[in-house]
């Protein structure tokens, strides 16, 4: 776990596709860091949260104030991307340098792509790509686990426990837990702690 | 437990605007709210009405927004504290009632929070609700940020009760769906009473009727309420100014466009030479304050969204105080600083700065740009928007398409508000060939199906869902039957809102507060207005397509076609899939002739994609929902499905 903050605001872009649950995974982490006593501001899209559309939330973490609920051009961070080329559209916009980029590597076709009109990377264009223009990228399978802990929805909590493992932030398992136990019925917190565990070993193990 | 309810005051909490907004009314004792769903303004009274049994409230969804002003107005009336929530364009179809409310004035504390989408990031208009505000002569709050957004809907009720008029609330979609600590506050324990008084003096505010006229007597009132406000304004703790005391430049501003400006400042490093004016109240603005602040000052940039309401205004004062305050350089919209259209964001107001204030910004460095710049074509291929895996509406929308190019008059279809919305986008096929507002669909098809005294001869169908169907289309049918207009109205009927999240609506038998309530059978209502009526199931699509062109066939009158399906994302749905569906690759043709990839280049539905390698279809089981309706598409029968037990 980082002690503090290494920049304030310190800005955070969950992305992905509608549908993927971009909002609850911003939702818990934003919690987390409330819990610490941060204060937080998100900014989200819904328009097309359930509709197929590429989704985003800014996440801007202070110790002083709100900001924007949109982040400015170059600003990120760190970017946690639920599908990849996603990770790569954030990039272009609120990339630089120093941002660091935690990819989920299931790939989430486009309607254009699936009708033929437009072209979708392959996976080694899209890691090298993401290597480049990233300080440093990270890639996991958080569907393909999700799916042998049987259920595809986990990919998220494998990502918060990705995002958790790669000690940028001041927030730990016990903060999750602590907010999930809150959300969440019972029955799911067991489940939802082994997703969070193997999104960190899976960072642990990079 | 819902956090709205939550009796830990003075602790810190993430709340989105809405929570912030729904909150802030139930510290202010609130007893009765009501609102009609649109993005973004759904929240509020979704989350009122989860709690609504524990506090002690009356919640609903109304019919739309005119009658969720009525509703919340009789509630006043009665010396409740009551709150109507709606989007922008919805204050436009409560115009007609909020004009004659706010020359009648109101009992208990009364506000209507409206949420603008600048930028139409969920909407088909970048309507500006403000304007309705100085047009009806009621106060105007607009809400800088999280805290702020609970604290003015709170402080809104106090002010509309000691003014006796509505209070106007505007929030937009950045603060709405944005989220941001809040520090809660005390949840009274009063308990309220309803009664309404109408024997005293006529004229008198408290005990008599509640009425408009004697209008100019109203009126007259009306305008000394909003003087008032104007005072009460010169001290209003929600306008706040930041920054140097004689700034090179003034910024005003209010809404998220505060947050904004507040990063363009820092970014730029001009906190030294750069003043922040943030108003809160933003209708009738306090001309003391503005002019003490522009007094300061030789240059003013105005930041805001949508119409340049705030700028004008300020205009007004700088005019009327011009040998006070001397001679501004203004900056905003009207000179084009600020873009006219569109939503704002940090980086145009750093753009916007930096050329006033002569500094030089680069969000992010040259070669990293030029590295990155390029990608968005080959690496990141834009995802369009389309109708969600299993979703009832591309199996109509391929009825559609399928009859009408079978019928071959060049039939058209007249689009209507809601998630269908999306049928004049290539997931609808391009069906619709009309879109404007709710019930406009039926309301212009009622006048192209009286065009065939002028050679018209082209199929006229209207579309709506069920929702949209009881807000605005009854009368528009009601004008098609009445005048034998020829068309085909379609009805999408998926049990509920679906494009806000499922709010329940007169066809159903739940209110929002979860009580059992009688459901309106949208079926018996056109026929008792003489419409022909069919109902069918879109997934059966042959049956479904022969409907379609039987109807069309059909030159006389009024024809419904009722389309039940339940609605892809309902609960039921989405916990357990009705087929497991599998292409059968060994028969699947690809590309060849007699098909060339009907399933994922025409029908497009993304639980479908395309295997490169095999050259063949494939479902993606994670993204598939199981509907089967792509099996009747697929013109060789590879697409097999099987009822999961
Ligand atoms: S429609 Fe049928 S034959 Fe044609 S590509 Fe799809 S699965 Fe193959
Ligand atoms: S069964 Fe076919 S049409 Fe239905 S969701 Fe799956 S892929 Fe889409």
């Amino acid at each position: 776990m980082a002690k503090q903050l290494t920049k304030d605001p310190f800005n955070i872009i969950i992305t992905g596709v509608g549908g993927q649950g971009n909002v609850m995974a911003s939702r818990v982490l934003a919690n987390m860091l409330v819990g610490k006593g941060y204060q937080i501001t998100i900014g989200e899209t819904f328009g097309a949260s359930q509709r197929g559309g590429s989704v985003m939330s800014h996440i801007r973490v202070s110790e002083k104030s709100s900001w924007s609920p949109q982040i400015p051009r170059g600003q990120a961070d760190i970017v946690v991307a639920l599908e990849p080329i996603d990770a790569i559209r954030v990039l272009i916009t609120y990339g630089n340098p120093h941002c660091l980029v935690l990819t989920n590597t299931r790939a989430i076709y486009p309607v254009g792509v699936i009708a033929g009109e437009l072209n979708y990377p392959g996976q080694d264009e899209i890691r090298k790509t993401l290597t480049d223009i990233s300080a440093k990228a990270w890639f996991l399978d958080a569907t393909e686990e999700a799916l042998r802990l049987g259920n595809p929805i986990l990919g998220n909590i494998i990502m918060i426990g990705a995002t958790v493992g790669t000690d940028v932030l001041p927030v730990t398992r016990d903060d999750f837990k602590e907010v999930i136990a809150r959300s969440m019925p019972k029955d799911k917190l067991e489940m939802n702690l082994i997703a969070f565990d193997r999104g960190v070993e899976k960072i642990k193990c990079q | 437990m819902s956090i709205l309810a939550d009796r830990n005051e003075g602790a810190q909490v993430l709340l989105m605007g809405n929570e912030a907004i729904a909150r802030g009314a139930l510290e202010a004792g609130m007893g009765v709210a009501a609102g009609y769903p649109g993005t973004p303004s759904s929240e509020i009274i979704e989350g009122l009405s989860k709690v609504a049994s524990e506090l002690n409230l009356y919640v609903e969804w109304s019919v739309n927004e005119k009658v969720a002003l009525e509703v919340a107005a009789a509630a006043s009336f009665a010396r409740l504290r009551s709150l109507c929530v709606m989007k922008q364009n919805g204050v436009n179809v409560a115009s007609d009632f909020l004009l004659h409310l706010a020359g009648s004035g109101i009992r208990g504390g009364m506000v209507l929070v409206t949420c603008d989408d600048p930028g139409a990031l969920s909407s088909v208009n970048e309507g500006e609700s403000r304007h309705f505000a100085k047009m009806v002569e009621i106060p105007l709050l607009e809400p800088g940020d999280f805290q702020e957004a609970k604290d003015m809907t709170k402080w809104a009720f106090e002010l509309s009760e000691e003014l006796k008029t509505l209070v106007m609330l505007r929030s937009v979609t950045r603060t709405s769906h944005a989220s941001g600590n809040v520090k809660l506050g005390k949840l009274p324990d009063a308990a309220k009473r309803a009664e309404f008084r109408y024997d005293g003096f006529i004229l008198d505010l408290d005990t008599g009727i509640m009425i408009s006229p004697p209008v100019t007597y109203k009126h007259g009132l009306q305008q000394a309420r909003i003087a008032r406000a104007r005072e009460i304004f010169e001290d209003s703790p929600f306008n706040t100014y930041e920054g140097p005391e004689k700034p090179e430049l003034l910024i005003v501003t209010s809404s998220a466009c505060n947050l904004y400006s507040k990063e363009a400042i820092s970014l730029l490093g001009l906190k030294d030479r750069v003043g922040l004016l943030k108003m809160g109240t933003t209708w009738p603005l306090p001309p003391k304050l503005l002019a003490k602040h522009l007094a300061a000052t030789d240059k003013v940039l105005i930041v805001e969204e949508v119409i340049q309401f705030l700028e004008d205004n300020v205009k007004i004062i700088a005019a009327e105080k011009a040998s006070a305050v001397g001679v501004k350089t203004f900056y905003g919209k009207n000179d084009g600083t600020i873009p006219a259209v569109g939503e704002m964001n940090p980086d145009i107001v750093i753009g916007a700065l930096a050329k006033i204030m002569g500094v030089t910004y680069e969000a992010m460095p040259k070669d990293y740009e030029q590295k990155t710049q390029p990608l968005t074509f080959s690496m990141a291929p834009n995802r369009e928007l389309t109708f969600c895996p299993g979703c009832p509406h591309r199996a109509s929308f391929w009825n559609l398409h399928v009859a009408l190019e079978k019928d071959g008059r060049k039939g058209f279809v007249c689009g209507d508000i809601g998630c269908y919305s999306m049928g004049l986008l290539p997931c609808g096929y391009n069906t619709m060939k009309t879109l404007h507002s709710m019930g406009s669909g039926t309301g212009i098809a009622s006048g192209f199906g009286k065009l065939g005294q002028f050679g018209l001869d082209q199929p006229v169908l209207a579309i709506c869902g069920d929702s949209t169907f009881f807000h605005a289309v009854m009368p528009a049918l009601v004008n098609a039957v009445h005048h034998n207009a020829n068309i085909t109205l379609v009805v999408l009927d998926n049990s509920g809102t679906a494009m806000t999240g499922f709010q329940p609506h007169p066809g159903l038998t739940v209110s929002a507060m979860g009580e059992s309530v009688p459901a309106l059978d949208i079926a018996q209502i056109c026929k008792a207005m003489g419409a022909k009526v069919e109902i069918k199931d879109p997934f059966a699509l042959e049956e479904t397509q022969a409907t379609l062109n039987r109807l069309m066939e059909d030159t006389q009158g009024v024809k419904v076609l009722i389309l039940r399906q339940l609605c892809g994302l309902s609960p039921e749905k989405k916990a357990k899939k009705r087929y497991e569906v599998s292409v059968d690759q060994a028969v699947c043709i690809g590309e060849g002739c007699g098909c060339n990839r009907l399933c994922t280049r025409v029908f497009r539905c993304p639980g479908l994609v395309w295997d490169e390698e095999a050259g063949k279809a494939r479902i993606d089981e994670v993204i598939c929902a199981g509907c089967g309706v792509c099996s009747f598409v697929c013109p060789s029968g590879a697409i097999r499905k099987q009822e999961v037990a």
